[in-house]
């Protein structure tokens, strides 16, 4: 009898190990940002709503922020909308915001609507400045800290488990940059 | 409106599925025949509704309806509507649709196969398919709805991943997935057979054109996936021991095992308890390819959809199928005895060392991908697995596998006598080692060892899959489509064991930085460098590279190899440019721009390297005609034959 049970003891074995694994593979990232411990990519963009001034890495020195990339055509942005909404009103970090590819109106739009959880949102039509950050699909979130180097990157929807278990943890107990 | 009509047929699908599922195995069971004969018409309805909710899905592709999430993230209006429509299966959740899809029509077959089956295990069969059906459903269901609206909807789709936009993953997805599929036959009827409590060899026979069809399909996807990487990847290899490609190349090693486990469980009505757990071991494997490589447990270059919040469904998904299946062994199999016996030299033998050998194969290549996962697991530091363990570990087990196989291939059922066979095995031996050191140490003169032991493995193999048949051709006397369809995959795999050979020892490869004009000579041939210009496609940017062939100074070709860029993603991707010359593959990949006019160029002279691909081909059409024999479309006589009466001798 014993020699039939053998397949099965070996695979509840290696459902364990699979249950580990698939536990850790979320902070694994699957798709490890060579920005990570790196400095951020200095940017200069137009910003959404005052399409003459613009939105500058060199003005958010000295504080943390998150770079959330998003554009109103990606679901996951509008999945993550509330997140980012309860993170912004918890006023810990601000949340610079860079619209992809997108168009300005209807940007604006989204943000009337939903509600804006940004400080600032920059705009990239080109999608140069994603290139610069290495962005894979949108929506991804940056974590960078005061000396600009970015500490932590999310990518698809950010959760509320990601916030709570990721994000604020590196924030809290330093000064917080807020606006 | 199409969307969700989709959605719908989908949800009506779980509950068919459900139906077909609890019939299926309640209706034998207790049985109560009329459930069970209500099991093939949930089959169709089933197949009825997943084909629709396939056909609106690809309709919002063709239709451009970037509403649909799933078609915004893996569609663009600038993509070509061949490419449209084969985003279906360009990311997790369409993939999911088309496995669904596969499995109710491989479901349909079985259900018009049936009919030579009793009522009552037919529709235990189709019933355990029920639940392979109803978990997948549920898992696209809950956690991987392709029909999800966005709103408001996208201007523009983000495109389908550059990667995938090749004539390649137009076929291959969906043959790769025909295979793993198939072996959820195979699991179905071990399923059965265990329910029952019986097995006999009317089972294996039932079984093995099955088995075979999912293992050609199979052989064709990986063997498509192996070139579509060779020539779309552009990083010049036919073959990475990257997670993705094991993960297809584990059943298939398990799959040709079980293929010839099966043929002496059908002759001889041995190895049934091993066969059943072979059967179980493919399709849990098959699983394994179509869900770890997605969820974010393996990681590798191939993976484009990554979700690790669909691991714990996955995960209870494969602890309930197969660890539902391993309790099913334990309790049942101990029932199933065999009391035939057999001599250390018949065919049985080499047989059982054939499976022994694939599975220790598959069980290396299996610790090798899960190792860097769970050194990963129990935190003992990050582990990266490669071809050093892969190459060697895989041919520790497949080197005795190849010698033994012409020997196996003479030898008799039961009795360990080789008799005249031997003289057969040794003729061959000595002119395939000639033949061999010829190849080795001749033609190309720079041979090592390797090259020896396979070039005469692979002469050795050829020579003596062909003995029988001629003579048999020469004597005038019929042969089986099994036996057949099993001499074509042996000289497929004889063919591809060669090619291997030739390309691991005679291929040339060098990295130049080429001026505008310059030239490099790799091999016997000279490559001249026109310099680069900008080009167009239809979503794409590109610069391609004029590069002019000569060889002895005769032109031979010239080459464009291609550097792209697409609009939407922003993806760079090498299309390298390949010619097949006097059997020499010439492979040129653009690399950086090292300016002033400069570009470095990867230049690569494989010999045969399409022989692999064509030998896969080979071996898949064996497993085609033996799996069409007609013989496993007639009703044996009611009692099982005695081992070994009939006169074709399949192995």
């Amino acid at each position: 009898m014993s020699r039939f049970l053998l397949p099965l003891g070996i695979f509840a074995l290696l459902a364990v190990v699979l249950a580990i694994g698939i536990r850790h593979s979320p902070e694994k990232g699957v798709i490890a940002s060579p920005l990570l411990g790196k400095p951020a990519p200095a940017f200069a963009v137009p910003n959404l709503s005052n399409p003459t001034g613009e939105v500058r890495s060199a003005d958010l020195r000295g504080r943390w922020y998150l770079f959330n990339v998003w554009g109103t055509w990606c679901a996951g942005c509008r999945e993550e909308h509330e997140t980012l909404l309860q993170v912004h009103r918890a006023g810990v970090v601000p949340i610079i915001g860079l619209d992809w590819k997108d168009d300005d109106a209807q940007a604006l739009d989204w943000l009337k609507q939903l509600g804006d959880p940004y400080q600032s949102v920059g705009t990239d039509h080109s999608g140069r400045e994603a290139i610069e950050w290495g962005v894979y699909g949108a929506p991804e979130t940056f974590l960078v800290n005061p000396q600009g180097i970015v500490v932590y990157k999310h990518i698809g929807a950010l959760t509320p488990e990601a916030w709570t278990r990721e994000i604020l943890p590196r924030v809290s107990g330093r000064p917080a940059g807020t606006s | 409106m199409l969307p969700e009509l989709g959605h719908f047929a989908l949800i009506l699908a779980l509950l068919l599925a459900g139906l077909q599922a609890f019939f299926g195995i309640a209706g034998p069971a207790l049985a109560r025949d009329r459930w069970s004969s209500a099991v093939t018409a949930a089959v169709a309805g089933q197949a009825v509704m997943v084909a629709t909710a396939a056909a609106c899905l690809i309709a919002s592709f063709v239709n451009e309806d970037f509403s649909v999430a799933y078609v915004a993230e893996n569609s663009n209006s600038a993509l070509p509507l061949v490419y449209r429509v084969t985003a279906l299966w360009g990311a997790h959740e369409g993939s999911l649709l088309l496995w669904i899809l596969l499995l109710a029509g491989w479901t349909v077959a079985v259900a018009l196969g049936s009919g030579r089956l009793p009522a009552r295990f037919a529709a235990r069969v189709l019933g355990v398919l029920g639940v392979v059906s109803f978990g997948f459903l549920l898992f696209t269901l809950a956690t991987s709805n392709p029909f999800l609206r966005l709103d408001p909807p996208a201007p523009d789709g983000r495109d389908l991943n550059p990667i995938l936009q090749d004539p390649g993953l137009a076929v291959h997805p969906p043959i790769l997935y025909t295979g793993y599929v198939g072996f959820a036959v195979a699991f179905a009827f071990a399923c059965a057979a265990m329910l029952e409590g019986r097995l006999d060899q009317n089972w294996a026979r039932w079984t093995r054109p099955w088995t075979t069809s999912a293992w050609a399909f199979l052989t064709c996807g990986i063997a498509l996936g192996s070139f579509w990487a060779y020539y779309e990847l552009g990083w010049g290899g036919f073959w990475f021991w990257d997670p993705v490609e094991n993960a297809s190349f584990m059943p298939w090693l398990v799959g040709t095992a079980l293929v010839h486990s099966l043929a002496v469980t059908d002759k001889r009505g041995l190895f049934k308890s091993w066969t059943l757990l072979l059967a179980i071991l493919a399709f849990s494997l098959s699983l394994l390819g179509t869900f770890l490589v997605r969820s974010g447990v393996l990681v590798s270059v191939h993976s484009f959809a990554a979700d690790p919040t669909r691991g714990i469904f996955i995960l209870v998904f494969l602890i309930i199928m197969i660890g539902g299946a391993l309790a099913l062994y334990a309790w049942r199999a101990p029932l199933l005895r065999s009391s035939a016996g057999f001599e250390l030299g018949a065919r049985e033998s080499f047989l059982l060392f054939n499976n022994v050998l694939l599975v220790i194969a598959a069980g290396t290549v299996f610790a090798g991908t899960l190792a860097p996962l769970i050194s990963d697991a129990l935190k003992l530091g990050t582990l990266s697995v490669g071809p050093p363990y892969f190459n060697p570990t895989f041919m520790l087990s497949m080197l005795p596998l190849l010698a033994l196989l012409s020997v196996g291939i003479h030898a008799n059922w039961k009795r360990g006598r080789l008799r005249d066979s031997q003289r057969t095995l040794l003729y061959t031996f000595v002119v395939a080692a000639v033949l061999g050191c010829g190849c080795a140490f001749g033609i190309f003169a720079r041979g090592n060892l390797l090259t020896l032991i396979g070039a005469t493995l692979g002469i050795w193999i050829l020579l003596s899959s062909l003995v029988d048949p001629i003579d048999r051709w020469w004597r005038g006397l019929t042969l089986s489509r099994a036996v057949l369809g099993m001499t074509v995959a042996h000289i497929g795999l004889a063919l591809a064991v060669l090619a291997l050979t030739t390309v691991q020892s005679f291929t040339i490869e060098r990295d130049v930085a080429l001026a505008p004009g310059g030239k490099a000579a790799v091999g016997e041939y000279e490559f001249r460098f026109d310099g680069v210009r900008a080009v167009e496609g239809p979503n794409y940017d590109a610069m391609a590279a004029t590069v002019v062939v000569t060889r002895h100074g005769a032109p031979v070709a010239v080459l464009t190899p291609q550097k792209r860029q697409y609009w939407v993603q922003h993806q760079v991707t090498s299309e390298t440019a390949i010619r097949m010359h006097r059997g020499n593959n010439l492979l040129l990949a653009l690399g950086e721009d090292l300016g002033a006019g400069r570009w470095s160029v990867r230049i690569q002279i494989r010999p045969l390297v399409s022989l692999v691909w064509i030998a896969a081909f080979i071996m898949a059409m064996g497993g085609a005609l033996a799996a069409s024999d007609r013989r496993y479309r007639t009703a044996r006589a009611a009692a099982t034959s005695p081992a070994g009466a009939t006169a074709g001798q399949a192995g």
